[in-house]
């Protein structure tokens, strides 16, 4: 054993030097004075935690998890999962009915598919509207993603026999979202990887990757599907697939939540896991594939990275494939969380703070009045239609519009 | 009586002389205490906190260990808000003798302490941070306790018992009338002023440098200084108090205190002249960290906050020249009839933990002396803010929902909490953001605890005790002082010497971290504050 070689115990908040930078950057500080910051909820409270558990602090559930105070910490201190870790390991508030409902985002699609014409009409009516707010805490603001009549999975596989045809092969992990409520990013994402001369496998079965059940205090439940997902993905890549995502938050959250927080070993899929876009960039960069772009696209788009994809480091596969489309006029919007973080802005008690967080980007989307904004992440779509009434496209769907058919 | 005549005079402001203070005061007497630095300084401040069972004396010492776990249960009831009760291991390593285990549980319980021998699976699983390679674990109660609390407490109450304390105030020597020590002679390094003062009796109580003030009487005691290091760790790696069940050796304790874990602690014979300017040498933090890391393996990995040492206050009594055979017992000395001084006792020896039975016993000689007849009560009657055993039970007493900084203040004060000021945000707003100390709980320090400078305030709030060891406390505390004092350029002074002493402890374990943060906060106080 050497000893005091590494001064970084198995207790990374250790590394922590105090500077304070993680609280400028926290995005929930200026807008929730109840919340104590990273730095006092992450190291210096676990330092105190680690004395006497009761000095757990539940003001800790208003992180948003979003990460970036990991993002700017000059010692590489895991902030937001000490945070996490901690409301896990110490916080014992039993999840809402609204917060069961709001993280089972695979259950609910499920349900809901079926009568999505009825589910769709009835939650946009105003009266539902006022019931969720008053029963379930739910803000009357929001409104309830729409789910869609036929999942993606159904639909990529009645076309499994046209996908194998195709002699280079990927793997997708669609998400929750795709599959229920908005499988024409999923179908663009085939779209594209198709024109790219590549085929687009399904996982044996995915499972949510667990996100909002994190947020939402169903950690055993998130554990569960990890241990799940990493064995579909295993076999995924034992078949020498990469495996694709089109969401940045289920992304971070396979390759960095699985290990870290819910102590899921993911070594052998991590790598293989990437977002679409950093994968099909490095397939135009590097020649080994081209795209045929319509000659008469035009586009004012302004790109708002999401925090999870800013923690990934990968925002700018994101852009840059964005600026190879011929006709793009690009404009890369300030780094700003847009304060809905999945689940968190829909609770009624997090509204306001939800929407002081985002109101810069609010305010600059206005202010550049682009055709339309892009972004990686399905929940800061939610909150930047709502909140300033542009469309807000994934850039998937923007590649998949601006391709020849 | 005379303004500047009472009945006792105690020299020292440790913990044997704050606590013989309050026994004397209890007890009816006009009692004077004078420290030539602040409260806690010498080896109060400067050992492990450890609040003994008394077993790691049950083989070799049972007397003392006898004592230990009588004043153990003891301070858990009187001083509840400075003990930890996290109960203690004894373990056995493969290196070690299985078979001393008998014999030391067989001590354990002839000096009354409970000792129960507990399967090293069970201890693993009770105590984590345990060498997993243990083959033998003994559960005893042994805790810790925060001797600057436990010192500042009884200086509280003493002062509400009517003493008075003089502190920065050095005894430079005696007033005598024939065979009779009449007063003391006395030189304040604040004020720069002499002055005499006179009693019936004085005690010495100054620890070690009780050789010198019985010099200045006249008399000869011949004490063994000897050195003591230890290393802080910045987080409770573990969180029952963790010994070798072995003959007491080198760095063989690990004790949780507060929000750090300390190891110690080494045992050398230095002169007596070096006892003001004791130094860890980098042998001794090698020393401590390889034999720490056999107690709990994490310590090889985690981050040291800063080393220290303390030279206990032993008195010779034989030529053994490593000092671990010297009975920690507790010395106390009537120089009428040892030397034929009157009015002159010395109380020394003993142990942070057994110090309310030196000054019960110092002060029954007093009070024989003055013909006094009063129980001792102070085995009895809680120290303030004690009384209430979980910290959670008195935050919850006092606040509805307690914030994390009222749970910390709660945590140190106990009961007394409820006095710190909390009515708005700037009462709540931080001060030490690593061990959460408000605004008014400084304040309230600054008020009530004779606070000169940030030092002093160390030891009464933890301001800059934590991982930033002052980085982003010192200067706003600086501030708070200097508010109080009125006078900035005596508190940008008193920061200069606040950071230095910071550094001092650094210094020795300047690698890793520990030196990331030195550096950081150096870059902080020189290029964005300008001092």
């Amino acid at each position: 054993m050497k000893l005091q070689e590494y001064t970084a115990s198995a207790h990374n908040f250790e590394e922590c030097m105090k500077c304070t930078i993680c609280t400028a950057y926290c995005p929930v500080v200026p807008v929730n004075p109840r919340y104590p910051g990273p730095k006092q909820a992450g190291p210096d409270g676990e330092r105190l935690r680690l004395k006497d558990p009761y000095f757990f602090n539940q003001a800790l559930k208003y992180c948003l998890n979003c990460k970036r105070c990991e993002v700017v910490c000059p010692s590489g201190v895991k902030v937001a999962d000490i945070i996490q870790s901690a409301r896990m390991k110490y916080g014992n508030e039993q999840p809402r009915l609204r917060d069961r409902m709001l993280a089972s985002t695979d259950f609910m699609g499920s349900v809901a598919r079926p009568f999505a014409p009825l589910v769709n009409g009835v939650t946009g009516l105003g009266i539902t509207k006022t019931v969720l707010d008053a029963t379930f805490a739910i803000d009357r603001h929001r409104t309830f993603p729409k789910y869609s009549g036929r999942s993606f999975e159904r639909w990529l596989k009645r076309r499994s026999k046209e996908q194998a045809k195709f002699d280079k092969q990927v793997a997708y992990f669609h998400g929750c979202y795709v599959n229920y409520n908005y499988p024409q990013l999923g179908k663009d994402f085939v779209k594209v990887m198709n024109a790219l001369g590549i085929g687009v496998q399904l996982l044996e079965k995915e499972k949510c990757c667990g996100v909002a059940l994190i947020a939402n205090g169903m950690y055993k439940k998130a554990t569960k599907n990890a241990e799940h997902n990493v064995v579909a993905l295993q076999k995924a890549v034992d078949a020498g697939l990469t495996v694709l995502t089109t969401s940045s938050t289920c992304t971070m959250t396979m390759r960095e939540e699985y290990p870290e927080l819910l102590k899921v070993d993911n070594a052998g899929v991590r790598d293989s896991i990437l977002l679409a876009t950093r994968y099909i960039w490095q397939l135009l960069e590097s020649g080994a594939a081209t795209l045929k772009f319509k000659e008469n696209y035009r586009a004012r788009i302004a790109y708002h990275t999401p925090c999870h994809l800013e923690r990934l480091g990968w925002g700018i596969f994101s852009t840059e494939l964005l600026k190879m489309i011929p006709g793009v006029e690009f404009t890369m919007l300030d780094s700003n969380c847009c304060g809905i973080s999945g689940t968190y802005g829909f609770k009624k008690e997090n509204y306001e703070a939800s929407q002081a967080i985002g109101k810069p980007l609010f305010d600059q989307i206005k202010s550049v009045n682009p055709d339309f904004v892009a972004c990686d992440c399905e929940t800061c779509k939610w909150q930047l239609e709502m909140s300033t009434g542009y469309t807000v496209k994934h850039p998937i769907s923007i590649l998949a519009e601006a391709i020849e058919d | 009586m005379k303004r500047n005549e009472y009945d006792v005079i105690i020299v020292g402001g440790g913990i044997t002389g704050a606590g013989t203070a309050r026994d004397c005061a209890m007890r009816g007497l006009k009692v004077l205490l004078i420290e030539r630095h602040d409260i806690a300084t010498g080896a109060t401040g400067r050992n492990h906190g450890l609040l003994h069972s008394g077993a790691r004396y049950a083989v070799t010492d049972q007397e003392s260990a006898n004592e230990c776990i009588r004043e153990n249960m003891i301070l858990r009831r009187i001083a509840s808000h400075c003990v930890d009760e996290t109960d203690g291991f004894f373990i056995t390593l493969p290196e070690d003798d299985l078979n001393y285990q008998a014999k030391f549980v067989e001590s354990c319980l002839a000096a009354g302490i409970p000792a129960e021998i507990v399967d090293p699976k069970d201890a693993l699983r009770m105590e984590p941070s345990l060498n997993p390679e243990l083959i033998g674990a003994v559960k005893v109660p042994d805790g810790s306790v925060d001797p600057f609390r436990l010192c500042a407490a009884n200086m509280v109450d003493a002062k509400l018992h009517g003493a008075q304390v003089l502190l920065y105030t050095e005894v430079t020597g005696f007033i005598k009338n024939g065979d009779r020590i009449v007063g003391v002679k006395t030189y304040n390094h604040q004020t720069h002023k002499s002055g005499e003062y006179y009693a019936h009796i004085t005690v010495n109580a100054a620890g070690i440098w009780g050789q010198h003030i019985a010099d200045l009487a006249g008399v000869k005691i011949g004490m063994f200084p000897a050195k003591g290091a230890l290393l802080i760790f910045a987080h409770r790696v573990n969180g029952i108090v963790i010994n070798r069940c072995r003959k007491p050796a080198n760095a063989d304790i690990l004790v949780p205190g507060d929000t750090v874990c300390i190891i110690g602690t080494t045992s050398t014979k230095i002169p007596f002249e070096e006892c003001d300017g004791v130094r860890v040498t980098p042998e001794e933090v090698n020393l401590l960290v390889e034999e720490g890391a056999k107690l709990a393996p994490a310590l090889a990995s985690t981050r040291i906050l800063r080393a220290y040492a303390g030279v206990r206050p032993l008195v010779s009594a034989d030529n053994d020249p490593s000092g671990r055979n010297i009975s920690r017992g507790i010395v106390c000395l009537d120089h009428e009839q040892r030397d034929g001084l009157k009015g002159f006792i010395t109380i020394t020896g003993g142990k942070l933990m057994t110090y309310r039975l030196m000054a019960e016993m110092a002060t029954d000689m007093v009070c024989r002396k003055l013909s006094i007849d009063k129980a001792c009560e102070t085995a009895e009657i809680p120290l303030p803010g004690a009384g209430v055993q979980s910290f959670r039970e008195v935050a919850e007493k006092i606040w509805e929902n307690p914030t994390t900084v009222q749970k910390a203040v709660a945590g140190r004060l106990g009961t007394g909490a409820a006095r710190v000021q909390a009515a708005d945000s700037l009462d709540q707003s931080l001060i030490c953001e690593c061990e959460e100390v408000s605004v008014g709980e400084i304040n309230s320090a600054i008020e009530r605890l004779d606070v000169s400078g940030l030092t002093d305030l160390r030891r009464r709030t933890r301001v800059g005790m934590g991982t930033c060891q002052g980085e982003l406390c010192g200067c706003r505390a600086a501030g708070l002082l200097a508010k109080a004092h009125g006078c900035t350029d005596r508190a940008r002074e008193d920061l200069k010497e606040f950071m230095t002493e910071r550094w001092k402890g650094m210094y020795p374990i300047g690698w890793g971290d520990a030196l990331r943060e030195a550096e950081y906060t150096q870059w902080v106080y020189k290029h964005v504050l300008g001092v």
